[in-house]
């Protein structure tokens, strides 16, 4: 029994809570998110790993209602690498943020929505309960409305009601696979589930759900072809925002689909690796070719954010051991890589007043440093050696090359060649080539603006440089999601 | 009764899938909350539909007891479907006051290209 593995949850419900009464004094409201934030970090380090690596999975049941009856929160290594990617992104881009809305300029109820939107994603990534899961989705999307319509442009509310729309789509979907898993089993805690649709009376109703999940997945984490809203609504919000959403929204629906299909739905899992596969190649494709017509450096990068979830879905595509495990490390690398393209595409548009790449130039002269780690996030992206892209994008295909995937190699690597192409022609024309027209009077780039990217870009190389351990405990949580017995047992033992 | 039930939650469905459809924001908003009624009224059926009789076990005949765990879920449901339909109008709301349109097919401002 871990009791203290409400605490990410917890946390920054009350971080929220205590923000929304104290929403007169913005200086309160920003000590109180970042010390929620930053206790979580600290969980995470300091008590949530020493548990894992003691028990491989950790298991709370709220209320105290023992196992298959009440809500069990359950953590397995791969809940952990998740949870711990996002409380670090949730406080680096807390602190940018911050430094960003400049003092006294903050839009009303930033910090309370943000504290409650990553109250939903460790929710999200903690839960051992169907139903709770939605529970949290929902906490997490509802959120996410408020931070996506915050300034309340034209463009946010266009962006915000195809979002919510579509949102709401899924979100019903999922619901009706969750009451059909419920119909059928009579359970909705997830390892309880597990055992009674291994039997072949439920796997016709089991086969349905599946379908409906991986939709409803397949919408949040914008895979072919259910990504149009992406770069309709993402680019539209407010920079910080966009990262956030960027970097870590899409990857929880993807946590979901690498969880519900190794968990739930085994069988069906396999049968459809072909399928998967196929997706996962017209992701990456289809989001890279986008990226590539496009001129404004946050839409862009919102495209490059559905060509890697592609990457993402070739680990749970291939089912392998090898190719979950890659798939785990890609995680730990887009999420961070991720974050920080777009907090550098935030720098460079406060310096140049746009994000249209026809009117941007001249930064490499005027802010080096913004440069340099503009180069070195993108070349980590593109997957240039020794960088954690490459290593992430080496996995996978090696993990392709093993299950004999040929077609599925070359789709990656002219992708991957693309991706480059596409970053580098942002550094030739925003960075290299002289300021056109009339230059800006350069803005001012705060302390925590410049100083958070530089630590989430340290994170980046530190992948690289970690690989060894990292690439070790991904391949551990790859075994525990193929093997569901250790966490079967832990859950239903409670 | 379940048959009855069936094709209410067909005939919802069908009706919400339709209204998003439409290029009115109105309209939308309309097919997402009978696409929430839907969802709703099918999850209610998942707990079976029988009446009667109190679902404690010893005190009521199992045939006439439901299950309460689908009846709890979709409050949950309605309560979170309320909150964002709530959302929604009011966005519909300032969309038509920065648009000056209902018409979806005049907010292109986000379009990709």
């Amino acid at each position: 029994m871990t009791g203290h593995l409400a605490f990410p949850i917890v946390a920054p419900l009350a971080g929220a809570a205590l923000c929304l009464a104290l929403h007169r004094s913005l200086r309160a409201q920003r000590l109180v998110s970042l010390v929620a934030l930053a206790s979580v970090v600290v969980y995470a380090v300091g008590w949530l790993w020493p548990t894992l690596r003691a028990q491989g999975v950790a298991v709370m049941c709220v209320g105290n209602w023992p196992a298959p009856y009440g809500i069990v929160l359950a953590a397995d290594l791969f809940s952990g690498i998740m949870l711990s990617l996002s409380a670090v992104v949730g406080l680096v881009v807390l602190i940018y943020a911050i430094a960003w809305m400049e003092n006294g300029r903050e839009e009303p109820f930033f910090y309370p929505l943000y504290l409650v939107l990553f109250m939903g994603i460790h929710g999200a990534f903690l839960t051992g309960d169907i139903f709770n899961l939605y529970v949290f989705f929902e906490v997490m999307l509802v959120a996410s409305f408020g931070l996506m319509v915050l300034g309340g442009e034209r463009a946010q509310i266009e962006g915000a009601i195809k979002y919510v729309v579509i949102s709401q789509v899924s979100s019903a979907l999922f619901l009706v696979g969750a009451g059909l898993l419920y119909g059928v089993a009579g359970t909705l805690n997830m390892a309880d589930l597990a055992q009674k649709l291994a039997g072949p009376q439920a796997a016709p109703y089991s086969a349905v759900a599946a379908q409906l999940f991986l939709v409803a997945f397949g919408i949040k984490s914008a895979v072919f072809p259910l990504f149009f809203w992406l770069p309709a609504s993402y680019p539209a919000a407010k920079t910080p925002v966009t990262a956030v959403f960027g970097g870590l929204l899409t990857k929880v629906g993807l946590y979901a689909l690498y969880r519900t299909c190794t968990l739930l739905f085994p069988a069906q899992w396999r049968a459809e690796s072909g399928a998967l596969l196929a997706v996962a190649a017209l992701t990456m494709a289809i989001g890279v070719l986008g990226a590539v017509a496009q001129r404004d450096l946050k839409r862009l990068l919102a495209f490059e954010v559905i060509s890697q979830v592609g990457f993402l879905l070739i680990g749970l595509g291939l089912g392998t051991r090898a190719g979950l495990a890659a798939g785990i490390y890609f995680f730990i690398h887009i999420v961070l890589a991720k974050t920080a393209i777009f907090l550098v595409a935030g720098l460079a548009e406060r310096e140049v007043g746009t994000t249209d790449l026809d009117a941007m130039g001249g930064l490499l002269r005027r802010r080096p440093g913004v440069a340099a780690l503009y180069l070195g996030v993108a070349l980590a992206l593109a997957g240039m050696p020794p960088l954690s892209g490459f290593l992430a994008k080496y996995g996978v295909i090696a993990a392709s090359l093993q299950a004999e995937q040929y077609a599925l190699v070359g789709v990656a690597l002219a992708v991957s060649l693309l991706t480059l192409y596409v970053l580098m022609r942002v550094w030739a024309e925003a960075f290299m080539r002289k300021a056109p027209g009339v230059v800006a009077p350069a803005g001012q780039l705060g302390l925590g603006l410049v100083a958070s990217v530089w630590v989430l870009a340290a994170l980046v190389v530190g992948v690289a440089v970690m690989a060894g351990p990292l690439y070790h405990v991904a391949e551990q949580a790859a075994g525990q999601l193929l093997d569901a017995g250790p966490y079967l047992g832990a859950v239903l033992a409670k | 009764m379940t048959v009855v039930m069936a094709i209410v939650v067909g005939g919802l469905f069908a009706a919400g899938s339709y209204l998003l459809l439409r290029r009115s924001i109105v309209r939308l908003i309309i097919g997402l909350a009978l696409l929430g009624h839907a969802t709703n009224l099918f999850v209610f059926t998942m707990g079976w539909l029988r009446q009667g009789g109190v679902p404690l076990i010893g005190l009521s005949p199992s045939d006439r007891m439901a299950d309460p765990v689908p009846q709890a879920l979709i409050l949950t449901a309605i309560v979170i479907g309320f909150a964002t339909q709530a959302f929604v109008l009011v966005l519909s709301y300032r969309a038509h006051e920065e648009t000056g349109t209902d018409d979806l097919d005049q907010m292109k401002v986000t379009d990709l290209l």
